[in-house]
């Protein structure tokens, strides 16, 4: 016969270990995602080559005719290029999942039963990873075609807080993405169509005081200006203005409106 | 974990057979369930404005085959993607190994294994990662893992290929790998959609193969097909379905028996004979055809009347060349119950997906 008092203890056991087992499937998926970016060469080269280009090619083809005031332009640059990186880097969610979404391998995973957030979480996790060892590029190469931060310890760990708080906002909109694309060209376009512009639309690479007046009053008050004047602050003492916390408050204020949702849509597209 | 294992091992869940799955409740459907691995009861699910199932009804005994068979759009997927909890029905029930797949559907995952049309691989990793990973997932131990790992590997002879990324594995390795990993857990129930679509002759019988063991094992299997001959191999019981209904179920001979009888056919050596054989079986259902030397003799009387018949023959002194005892076939039985082929594609099948 059936013990109800035992179903009922199974029942809560497993509720108790929930929390446990989310943490443990969703590093499972990280470890699949992350052997993903080992493995694929197109992942490594555009880790590592996207960002080089961008330096040189900012640095020496319009270095020279940008006006950054005080300080030099690959110091100006720097901050821009490392923010465009993090966003290209973190768009790497959209292209994965649509890739997994096309294939029977998501299938597979919610006939499992394991927590089906782990397979986003997995996603976006790697991203991180992703962006650190991006990042660590654009510094080494900066430092080679002449950037020299002014930051203070302190200043750095704030510039890698931020990256990385910035690299979870993108990755979790980038996760919603994902879920509505159709294909993988168009999950590779997309990313391009919203990172390029509002990276040029932004403080990334050029002073914005030149700008027409629309385009500057939308280029001064979107997040990815606020992301990128806090870490130029920090690493090389530009005046921030509300930037340092207006960074934060952006970026603390995506994730936690975009995780749920992309959770929720998530589980309601796959089912 | 320990109270679970003792479930286990009070055998409910089939023979004995050792169980890795860690969680493991009481089935709440147990006299329903104890000797099925899968009850369907009046399953209807519609897409959009397409009824897909039109209230389908089957079950499958512990420890058999059962085949799902039907042609392109008839259903089939959509009645594995609800068992293994994927969709949900409109109406209708559905228990496997003794759960609700609406009511438990965690519960129902611990217990199965599925294989899909296309292979749910992660091509990126090795074979051994793959395992690894869908281990993990299954909430195994590590040790319980790599143990069972190597015992798959061998058995689906992986070995050599197991430090390779699937990528490069050939269609058939990969989906070898892919039903290597349905069974890392070894659940008491395993579905496969249509396990050898695609596969060249050579990787299907090796399938096949693997399906045999599998049930050997003690494992409850549910596969679709729309191969007569594989579901004429594999299953010990057959549900035919068209168009979201079940139209005819039993076993391969009860199918058969069906649509009638067997067919004597005969070749004899000579032209002149034929006549004499026509009034040498005088009184039976007999066809002739005179240019091909050909009599064939309908009857139920399987090889015994072959026999006998062939001995009719020779005290006449007719001479026959050939001769051979046509079973209907399961392409027979499909034409029989639907009035159209297996292989025609149905209107369902367009608006799939």
């Amino acid at each position: 016969m059936i013990d109800k008092t035992r179903i009922q203890d199974t029942l809560s056991h497993q509720k108790r270990a929930s929390l446990f087992w989310l943490l443990s499937d969703s590093w499972v998926m990280t470890k699949r995602s992350t052997l993903h970016i080992i493995r694929s060469l197109d992942q490594l080269l555009s880790v590592a080559i996207f960002p080089i280009m961008f330096l040189i090619l900012n640095r020496y083809v319009f270095g020279g005719a940008i006006n950054t005031g005080e300080i030099s332009y690959v110091n100006f640059l720097v901050a821009g290029i490392l923010v465009q990186m993090l966003a290209f880097g973190a768009n790497y969610t959209t292209i994965n999942l649509a890739v997994d979404l096309q294939q029977g391998i998501v299938d597979r995973f919610r006939s499992l039963p394991m927590a089906s957030s782990a397979l986003l979480i997995g996603h976006v996790t790697s991203d991180l990873l992703r962006n650190i060892i991006s990042a660590v590029i654009v510094f080494a190469v900066s430092f080679i075609i002449g950037f020299r931060p002014s930051a203070t310890a302190v200043e750095w760990l704030l510039v890698i807080a931020l990256a990385l708080l910035f690299t979870l906002a993108i990755s979790w909109l980038s996760a919603i993405l994902g879920l509505f694309v159709k294909s993988l060209e168009a999950a590779q376009w997309v990313g391009f169509v919203v990172i390029f512009p509002l990276t040029f639309a932004s403080s990334a690479f050029v002073p914005t005081d030149t700008m027409p007046k629309a385009l500057r009053l939308f280029a001064e008050n979107q997040p990815l200006t606020h992301v990128i004047n806090a870490m130029r602050a920090w690493l090389v003492g530009t005046p921030p203005g509300n930037s340092t916390w207006l960074a934060f408050v952006w970026c603390i204020a995506i994730i936690v409106v975009a995780m749920p949702l992309a959770t929720w849509i998530f589980k309601r597209k796959t089912s | 974990m320990l109270t679970n294992k003792n479930i286990v091992n009070e055998g409910k869940f089939g023979k004995g057979k050792e169980n890795y799955v860690a969680l493991f409740l009481t089935p709440i459907y147990e006299n329903m369930a104890t000797d099925y691995a899968v009850v369907v009861k009046d399953l209807k699910k519609s897409f959009k404005n397409l009824q897909v199932l039109r209230g389908i009804s089957f079950s499958v005994a512990r420890g058999t085959v059962l085949a799902i068979l039907g042609p392109n759009g008839a259903g089939k997927t959509t009645t594995v993607r609800i068992l293994s909890t994927l969709i949900t029905p409109d109406e209708g029930i559905a228990i496997v190994n003794g759960f609700d797949v609406q009511k438990h559907p965690k519960q129902v995952r611990s217990n199965i294994g599925l294989t899909g049309q296309f292979a749910a691989v992660d091509e990126y990793l090795t074979a051994t990662e793959n395992l690894y990973m869908l281990g993990r997932l299954y909430r195994m131990s590590h040790a319980v893992i790599k143990e069972r790992s190597k015992e798959l590997l061998e058995k689906f002879d992986l070995v050599d290929a197991a430090h390779r990324s699937v990528k490069n594995y050939s269609g058939g390795m990969k989906r070898r790998i892919d039903l290597a990993m349905s069974l890392i857990a070894s659940p008491p129930v395993i579905f496969l959609d249509e396990p050898t679509t695609g596969l060249d002759p050579r990787s299907r019988l090796a399938m096949w193969e693997m399906i045999r063991q599998l049930k050997a094992e003690g494992t409850s299997i549910l596969l679709t097909t729309q191969y007569m001959d594989e579901a004429d191999q594999l299953a010990d019981r057959i549900v035919v379905i068209d168009n979201g209904l079940v139209i005819a179920e039993g076993t391969a001979d009860e199918l058969k028996a069906r649509v009638g009888s067997d067919r004597v056919e005969l070749k004899l050596a000579k032209e002149d004979d034929i006549e004499k054989a026509h009034a040498l079986m005088n009184g039976e259902s007999v066809h002739t055809n005179t240019d091909r030397r050909i009599i064939s003799v309908t009857t139920k009387g399987g090889i015994t009347r072959l026999k006998e018949i062939l001995q009719r023959f020779e005290s006449a002194g007719l001479e026959v060349e050939n001769v051979s005892l046509n079973r209907p076939t399961l392409d027979d039985v499909f034409l029989a119950l639907t009035g159209h082929a297996a292989t025609e594609e149905t209107e369902a099948d367009q608006h799939k997906k």
